[in-house]
């Protein structure tokens, strides 16, 4: 990974912290976000590296990664965070700006009758509001 | 004392079995449910992105609805206390977004409307001695696995519901019903919440995970007051038990169908073919 001052996204990295209401600098990279998450074993980068490569303003490769698409919203990381930050709603940001760009849309269609069927009704609406 | 009831989209169209059991030991119990006239789905999830007001109206219309009634709001899924009690927190402490919200309104609200569990409800109006003495098939023997998952608990600061880490109301319930609340490391744990429809490994995982624990501690049975995570933890375990990832099933339940069992109801209003795992066998043992 490159960093140097022409690929640093000022813009979008503000952008992001608005939506979001965080402020990416308190972070002191302690990395207690990642070791309680659940889903860790599974993201391209961990919570806590996601924080720093925003910090870096590495807002192309933070697109790239699967973590956001793998964060349940669980806010583990929220409880525990000693600076106050809320992964949580950074993750729910990049999600934002990834199905802006028509990535990860959930397509209805897809569902087999028996998952519709079955699967409390409270799923499909926390899925049509996140990923549409 | 009456309250205004908020069933939410799950338990009103799906999980009857929540549903019928919640009603049931309510009328028991001498708790007052009253529905809330034309309440609106809560959202499901709360919105996390600080522009969107939009998705906070609906959750709005039904706090301003119990205020209407001039009654506190009860609710029994996690996802909808989690998004009722995070709206009123957000109205209550933050006055721009208060007015921004406002605006859209009919008339005034200030976030005066409590939020409650059903939980919370018993422990205040009954009591676990009242509960106590309500018990008319104890539960000795049974160890149950309170779960508590992600919903009700965070962001602590926001639904101060119980100890974000350490939780204890399930086992005050349970210990109130005479069953032996197992010590459960997993009880705080996420069973992988909507993802399941769409990145399935999510789940696959967590659900493992927390199944494996409880047949590591010989559980009986798991409680939640979630549908979502009832749903995940129940419907893949007979794959799990073929590919010999899990040893024993565990039946999952929601607390309500437990209570139903220990006021002495019928089992019919606890639905038990909504689950795939039936957890009957399990509890005729100790019936
Ligand atoms: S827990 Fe908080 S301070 Fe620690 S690495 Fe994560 S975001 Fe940064
Ligand atoms: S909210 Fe997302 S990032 Fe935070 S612990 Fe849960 S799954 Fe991980």
């Amino acid at each position: 990974m490159e960093i140097n001052i022409e690929i640093i996204n000022f813009e979008l990295r503000e952008a992001i912290e608005e939506r979001s209401n965080q402020k990416l600098i308190n972070c002191y990279q302690c990395g207690k976000c990642s070791a309680g998450c659940p889903s860790v074993h599974l993201m391209d980068v961990s919570p806590h590296e996601i924080v720093r490569m925003l910090q870096l303003g590495l807002i192309d490769d933070v697109f790239k990664v699967n973590s956001p698409w793998y964060c349940t919203s669980c806010f583990t990381c929220v409880s525990r965070c000693p600076r106050a930050i809320d992964i949580a709603k950074i993750m729910e940001a990049l999600r934002y700006y990834n199905l802006n760009a028509a990535v990860h849309l959930f397509d209805p269609n897809t569902l087999s009758d028996e998952v519709k069927d079955k699967i409390p009704q409270q799923a499909l609406v926390s899925l049509w509001r996140k990923r549409t | 004392m009456e309250y205004s009831y908020f069933p939410g989209c799950t338990l009103h169209n799906q999980s009857q079995s929540f549903r019928d059991s919640t009603i049931s030991t309510a009328r028991e119990l001498k708790i007052e449910l009253e529905e809330l006239p034309d309440w609106y789905c809560c959202g499901a999830v709360y919105p996390l992105r600080s522009e969107d007001i939009m998705s906070l109206l609906s959750s709005t219309r039904n706090l301003v609805g119990a205020k209407k009634e001039d009654k506190d709001l009860v609710t029994l899924c996690s996802a909808c206390y989690q998004v009722l009690k995070r709206t009123n927190y957000l109205i209550l402490n933050d006055a721009e977004k208060r007015e921004k919200l406002n605006s859209f309104l009919e008339e005034k609200y200030d976030g005066s409307t409590k939020v409650l569990h059903f939980l919370e409800v018993i422990r205040k109006d009954v009591g676990w001695e009242g509960l106590k003495n309500k018990v008319k098939t104890s539960m000795t023997g049974l160890r149950v696995a309170p779960y508590y998952g992600c919903l009700l608990l965070r962001p602590h600061k926001e639904l101060a519901f119980d100890h974000p880490e350490n939780p204890t109301i399930f086992e005050n319930f349970l210990k109130s019903l005479g069953c032996e609340a197992v010590d459960f490391p997993y009880k705080t744990e996420c069973c992988g919440a909507y993802l399941g429809i769409t990145e399935e490994i999510v789940i696959n995982s967590a659900v493992l995970k927390i199944l494996q624990g409880a047949n590591k501690r010989g559980i009986d049975v798991l409680i939640t007051s979630c549908p979502l995570c009832l749903y995940n933890l129940d419907v893949g375990q007979n794959e799990l038990m073929k590919s010999g990832n899990l040893l024993k099933p565990v039946p999952i339940l929601y607390f309500t169908q437990l209570l139903a069992l220990a006021l002495g109801l019928g089992v019919e209003v606890c639905h038990f073919e909504e689950h795939l795992i039936n957890p009957l066998p399990t509890l005729e043992r100790i019936r």
